[in-house]
């Protein structure tokens, strides 16, 4: 059950997506030196405005993306009834976005 | 000729609404033989009451479509050697639409749907007036041929997955006869089928897997149409704002 809307929302966080995925995938093998901990990362990113937007963009793109995508397996494979499609999709929008949006603050402030 | 000696091992689906089950037949195997001539020996020579559908036997109707082997196929036009499993043939109704007796399914929410999709001609002339030239070298008029030879057979429909998993998608054919409209000049619908085709159960729901391309027995691509639908919709959007 996708409209023209959703459609769009879904095509154009591709499209953000598409070069912040090979970014984030290149920082994380140039950027992990001593292990993946948070602090280790933390210690070398905290107080940087640039990867700040840089993630909050990318969990903005995934927030979206992610929920219209589980939006339609919920419908066409688990034959979730219509009406609980947008309550899903907002749900799982807003939760990616507050886990996501921690870990930005956490690196900006 | 092959001896008619030689038999074909052939299940034909056999039930309403309620439901059914296979029955076994055995029938004699001949030269160039195709799918329907195995089912209308077997009305003729072992099964009078079963019920199946056809008209022009060459491909030109559409209503002959039923599942062989577990595949959409037209089957006055396909050859029992092409699509036999050792001596095993499997006939079924069409998939994705419910059945009224046998192989006979019912049609009417395939054709609702493309209406539902403004897969109609809208007139923008009377008989009057001229008629409308167009160049078969003119863009917009190679884009509808690619896609206007379709027979309405469901054989697309019943192979589509999304059909499957979601009861009010429209559906290959009808979107694949929208797109021919949206690119008819004489058309006087532009507008109401682009909203028809970007609603809900339209359009933005094909997953583009192509199942609808691989069977179409006069080899259309559904697919490219959707796409287009698609393109169609979104730029609309984009430039005018909203479409709805
Ligand atoms: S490409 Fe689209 S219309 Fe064709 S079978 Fe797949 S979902 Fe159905
Ligand atoms: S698009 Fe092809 S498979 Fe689908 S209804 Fe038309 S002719 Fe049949
Ligand atoms: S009987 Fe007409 S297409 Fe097969």
């Amino acid at each position: 059950m996708i409209g023209l809307r959703l459609y769009l929302a879904q095509r154009l966080s591709a499209f953000l997506m598409a070069p912040l995925v090979i970014g984030h995938i290149a920082t994380m093998i140039y950027a992990v030196q001593n292990g993946l901990t948070a602090s280790e990362i933390l210690d070398r990113t905290q107080g940087s405005l640039w990867w700040g937007a840089f993630y909050g963009l990318f969990v903005g793109a995934v927030s979206v993306h992610a929920a219209i995508g589980l939006r339609a397996i919920a419908f066409e494979t688990l034959n979730l009834p219509v009406r609980w499609l947008n309550p899903l999709t907002w749900t799982v929008g807003m939760v990616l976005a507050l886990l996501g949006g921690r870990a930005v603050a956490a690196v900006v402030f | 000729m092959r001896e008619a000696a030689e038999a074909l091992d052939v299940k034909v689906w056999r039930g309403n609404a309620h439901g059914g089950g296979y029955r076994s037949y055995s029938v004699p195997a001949q030269e160039s033989q195709t799918v329907l001539d195995v089912v209308t020996w077997i009305q003729q020579h072992a099964e009078p009451t079963l019920t199946y559908r056809f008209a022009c036997r060459v491909g030109m109707c559409g209503s002959c479509a039923m599942m062989v082997n577990g595949e959409p196929r037209w089957t006055c036009r396909t050859h029992v050697r092409r699509v036999l499993d050792g001596k095993r043939l499997e006939i079924a109704p069409l998939r994705n639409l419910p059945v009224i007796k046998d192989l006979a399914t019912d049609m009417a929410e395939f054709f609702d749907k493309w209406t539902g999709a403004e897969g109609v001609f809208h007139p923008t002339a009377t008989r009057k007036d001229a008629i409308a030239p167009i160049s078969p070298a003119d863009p917009m008029r190679q884009l509808a041929n690619e896609a206007v030879e379709c027979i309405n057979c469901a054989v697309c429909y019943s192979a589509c997955d999304t059909v499957t998993a979601n009861p009010s998608y429209l559906g290959p054919a009808a979107l694949n006869r929208a797109w021919t409209l949206q690119n008819d000049e004489r058309d006087g619908a532009y507008a109401p089928r682009l909203r028809a085709v970007s609603a809900d159960g339209g359009c933005f729901n094909c997953h583009s897997h192509q199942s609808c391309l691989t069977y179409c027995p006069n080899d259309l691509n559904p697919t490219a149409s959707i796409a287009g639908l698609k393109r169609l919709s979104s730029t609309s959007f984009l430039r005018r704002g909203r479409t709805r």
